[in-house]
């Protein structure tokens, strides 16, 4: 194929890493996105210890290494006889980092909400949660959704670390491909950073889609 | 009726309001005026406990709004407000802006909801405007969908807090126009304003606030015509 000695078969090996890619993808930003929700609604208004203490674990979420993380949380649990499987130890720690840059997106488009507006939606009678729910949220979405998008991008190259716990994502296949054809080293990073682009370009489209929907009406 | 009592309120050390009672009836227009930072706005928000007070008591209908237990929600509902800043929510149409408490506060059907708030906004000049978001409408009609979205709730009394502060002059007289045509149905009504032909025309009595207090409280005429205190005189000498 291609002149090269790249065949469908490695193609369809990285293939099935990229489906890896995609799966612990969708798992990382689904569980650190709702927890994301959860911890930004706190963080939005809570005392400041609360605040305090919840924005230190998260900064140690975000300031420690993937990589570290990833390492360390796999041989606790493996110490601890938890028996959780690569895949799910990579899910759960990406999701934990997700969750803590995912937690001041939602903050911060949460407080981005001008308190006259919500001031305006209490005045009608309605609830905390009502003005959570039909006008905070909806209104903050839109701020949030291009950091969001960002994240989501920034998510799914860091899967490729889970390599080091085992996992064979995208990355990892074609680094096995290289190594028993280095000659086409360049092939094969191509191929894997094509589909890497196939996969973004999408997401990126789409929160550019919604950012143009929304303005049409601002 | 809404009886203020000895009320005090402060932001920090800052006291804004400073020991203000006054009483308003059924059916009566109470126009307050006085120069800013008199703390006529903060009563407002008071009145319907968006802003908790230090002491004194505000009852509406008898209940003590401050009072520990008082469901202010429900208690809103009675109580529409219409702010400076109308405060549309910009992600819903001016009808979804309308029905939004009829259905999740009040638990209306959508039609239903449809039904009241296509009432409302005909009443206010917005009739056909209903699909429309508030980007796309003037100052004006942002302020006079404020005015419907408060009174599709079926509140008992109106708060208005400068509501045409924030509008350009021309488009004062339209939101003026439909806050007569509430006064003149018999809405109980209080209105922060430096509009004083408005206040002097549509009021059955005028308060001035200065300082955090009411140094006057008397029938317009009374008030704009021979005011006992040099306070107001100097006031409406200053705007008039």
């Amino acid at each position: 194929m291609l002149g090269t000695s790249v065949t469908w078969g490695d193609i369809t090996f990285m293939m099935t890493g990229a489906g890896l890619t995609l799966a612990i993808t969708f798992w990382a930003m689904l569980g650190g996105t709702l927890a994301g929700v959860v911890f930004g609604l706190i963080r939005a208004q809570s005392p400041w210890y609360v605040n305090y203490s919840m924005g230190t674990v998260l900064d140690v979420l975000r300031s420690v290494p993937l990589l570290i993380q990833f390492i360390l949380f796999n041989s606790f649990q493996s110490i601890l006889g938890w028996g959780m499987n690569p895949f799910v130890v990579g899910c759960v720690v990406l999701a934990a980092y997700t969750s803590a840059f995912c937690t001041e997106i939602v903050r911060g488009g949460i407080l981005a909400v001008p308190i006259t507006t919500r001031r305006a939606a209490r005045s009608l009678g309605m609830n905390y949660w009502q003005d959570m729910t039909y006008i905070v949220l909806p209104l903050g979405t839109r701020v949030m959704l291009p950091s969001w998008i960002g994240l989501t991008l920034g998510v799914m190259k860091d899967t490729a670390l889970v390599y080091a716990i085992g996992v064979i994502e995208l990355l990892r296949s074609s680094q096995i491909i290289i190594t028993r054809k280095p000659h086409e080293a360049l092939v094969i990073l191509a191929i894997a950073g094509l589909i890497y682009f196939l996969v973004s370009f999408p997401v990126s489209r789409l929160g550019a889609h919604l950012e143009k929907k929304w303005r049409e009406n601002d | 009726m809404i009886e203020i009592e000895n009320v005090r309120k402060s932001f920090g050390n800052l006291e804004v309001i400073k020991g203000v009672s006054m009483n308003v009836a059924r059916g009566e227009v109470v126009s307050v005026i006085g120069g800013s930072g008199s703390g006529k706005s903060t009563m407002l928000m008071c009145i319907n406990g968006l802003e908790p007070i230090d002491s004194g008591r505000i009852l509406v209908d008898g209940v003590e709004v401050h009072a520990k237990g008082t469901d202010l929600n429900k208690l809103r509902t009675n109580i529409g407000i219409v702010f400076q800043q109308w405060n549309a929510f910009p992600h819903l149409t001016v009808l979804e802006n309308t029905t939004l408490a009829l259905r999740k506060v009040l638990g209306k059907s959508r039609a239903e909801a449809d039904e009241i708030a296509i009432k409302q906004l005909e009443h206010v000049g917005l009739g056909d405007k209903l699909k429309v978001y508030p980007s796309k409408l003037s100052g004006g009609q942002q302020q006079r969908m404020a005015i419907a979205r408060a009174l599709s709730m079926s509140p008992k009394y109106m708060l208005f807090d400068e509501v045409t502060s924030a509008l350009d002059p021309q488009l004062v007289g339209e939101v003026l126009d439909t806050m007569r045509l509430l006064a003149s149905e018999g809405m109980t009504m209080i209105v922060v304003t430096h509009e004083m032909a408005f206040a002097r025309e549509v009021s059955n009595r005028v308060a001035f606030f200065k300082d955090g207090l009411i140094h006057e409280i008397g029938s317009p005429k009374q008030i704009f015509e021979t005011p006992e205190r040099p306070e107001t005189a100097a006031f409406l000498k200053s705007v008039l």
